[in-house]
């Protein structure tokens, strides 16, 4: 791979090769979002489970129109949020996602923000579901 | 891997020519261009052999070549040198330019607004043109300055310069066209009066010449003030001690661009980027080509790819070994979708999905077939990753 410092090996490692790309066809929440100033898209799936009481997030993938960050962010997302409560996912922050995939340069600090309200989307409409 | 590039619009390897042409002024030939003394006048020499070069490629006089910095410093130069000279006689003076100007001219017209002029910034067809009519309505009692681009940096959108030149020079008071040509100087005719310019911006480093060094013609009587002092280099409008070997290579730079063998280079260079036209759209679906397909440089084509970022189509296919661009907007500096695609009427998420690819005269018919199938993958992955193919499924 070119060596490129504005791509780190993770990230680039993720957008090239993510684990949880692709749609869940009977997801229990479906999260929708948009940045309106890059135009970047993001589409988080949940499944969750019911573990020792606690609802937990089973499975989670994602579909991503963006650049090569806002791929890779959304894949470590999925990554970070599985097997975990609801509450728990919902504090999935910037400075997880940079612990779990590296720096990530200031202008793409958004592309964080994007997947975290993904994420929140899909959570809420699991939530509005079961009402 | 390979490594097939495929961005000659944003720099040009040096022609090995003019890199010979140059190394004597970056070793032996130190002397500085103002000296008296033999060193001097050697560099001095070649300064104005390179002048005459590029006075004859433009069909002026040497006198109206002013070495700059860049093309950038000369975009600026002419743009706020004439506003600057007009203050004297005029209040509030009026700049027209057009939506799809590089930024090299946007920038300086939108610090001038913010300074007390008036600036008119002409709409662009869907095919990126300017329109004759559009700027006989913006023509003022106060105008100045007109500044077209010859030809667009990104969808390579050749404008109406000579009608345009031919309607200024009717005007009642002057009003002085510039024209920043740095991307149509390898492909166009330069020639100044059939162009009816009074300023035109080159740039070495797009012709195969090196970077740091752009020329700056204005027409005799033009009235223009410095933006810089300090010494009366370049007749006292761009002070500053010559970068001689830069100068010399823009020269030799030149002179290839006007050898007989750069239209042939022009001719299979435009039969490759047709090949790209043919082949893409046979083997991607659903895309879009943006920017006139008559009206337009021969080695600049300019897609859209829905459903594939652009700057996500550019990352995925360096790490492939090829080097593009993107009009988009997720870049290093801006998350804007390009001023240029949106001023074509594209909606943002359109202009998002865009790539510009530009060809050069290394550019062989091997590189384009492997890119075109590289393309094709990259694009279909990155539909996969954005969801894009399952809504055109369900239909």
């Amino acid at each position: 791979m070119a060596n490129n410092p504005y791509y780190s090996k993770e990230i680039l490692e993720h957008f090239m090769h993510p684990k949880n790309l692709g749609a869940i066809k009977n997801a229990d929440g479906i999260g929708d979002t948009q940045n309106m100033r890059c135009g970047d898209i993001m589409k988080v799936y949940i499944t969750v489970e019911d573990k020792k009481g606690k609802t937990i997030i089973k499975d989670a993938k994602f579909e991503t129109f963006g650049c090569g960050h806002a791929v890779a962010i959304s894949d470590m997302i999925c990554e970070l949020i599985k097997g975990k409560t609801f509450e728990q996912a919902l504090r999935v922050g910037f400075e997880d996602i940079k612990k779990a995939i590296g720096p990530v340069p200031p202008v793409k600090i958004h592309c964080a923000t994007l997947a975290q309200a993904g994420v929140r989307a899909a959570i809420e409409d699991y939530q509005k579901k079961q009402k | 891997m390979p490594k097939i590039y495929l961005d000659y619009a944003a720099a040009t390897p040096i022609d090995p020519k003019v890199l010979k042409t140059m190394m004597p002024y970056l070793k032996k030939e130190f002397g500085n261009a103002s000296s008296i003394h033999a060193f001097g006048q050697r560099a001095l020499s070649a300064i104005e052999d390179a002048r005459n070069i590029v006075a004859n490629f433009l069909r002026c006089q040497p006198e109206e070549v002013y070495f700059t910095g860049s093309a950038t410093e000369a975009d600026n130069l002419a743009i706020q040198g004439i506003v600057k000279a007009a203050k004297s006689r005029i209040a509030k003076p009026h700049i027209i330019t057009s939506a799809i100007e590089h930024h090299a001219v946007l920038e300086p017209c939108q610090y001038l607004k913010k300074q007390g002029c008036e600036v008119t910034v002409l709409p662009v067809s869907k095919d990126g043109l300017v329109s004759l009519a559009d700027l006989k309505k913006a023509v003022q009692e106060n105008t100045v300055l007109v500044s077209v681009i010859y030809a667009n940096n990104e969808i390579g959108a050749i404008q109406p310069l000579a009608e345009i030149g031919k309607f200024l020079k009717q005007s009642k008071t002057k009003i002085y066209f510039h024209t920043d040509a740095v991307q149509a100087v390898n492909y166009l005719d330069c020639n100044v009066d059939s162009l009816g310019v009074d300023l035109l911006t080159i740039s070495a480093h797009k012709i195969y010449g090196p970077k740091g060094v752009g020329a700056l013609y204005v027409r005799k009587g033009t009235a223009i003030e410095p933006m810089v002092y300090g010494g009366g280099h370049e007749r006292g409008l761009r002070p500053g001690t010559e970068n001689v070997a830069g100068i010399v290579g823009l020269g030799a730079a030149i002179k290839e661009v006007a050898s007989p063998k750069n239209k042939i280079h022009n001719i299979r260079i435009r039969q490759l980027r047709d090949k790209l036209i043919k082949k893409i759209p046979k083997i991607i679906s659903d895309i879009a080509i943006n920017g006139s397909l008559e009206k337009r440089l021969p080695n600049n084509i300019n897609f859209t790819f829905p459903g594939a970022e652009g700057e996500a189509l550019l990352v995925a296919l360096d790490q492939k070994g090829f080097a593009v661009s993107t009009g988009s907007a997720c870049s290093s500096h801006s998350l804007e979708a390009s001023h240029v695609l949106t001023a074509l009427g594209l909606p943002e998420e359109t202009a998002h999905s865009s790539l510009r690819i530009t060809l050069g005269k290394y550019t062989n018919e091997k590189e384009i077939d492997i890119f075109v199938l590289a393309l094709a993958k990259v694009v279909e992955r990155l539909r996969e990753i954005s969801g894009y193919k399952t809504k055109t499924n369900g239909k």
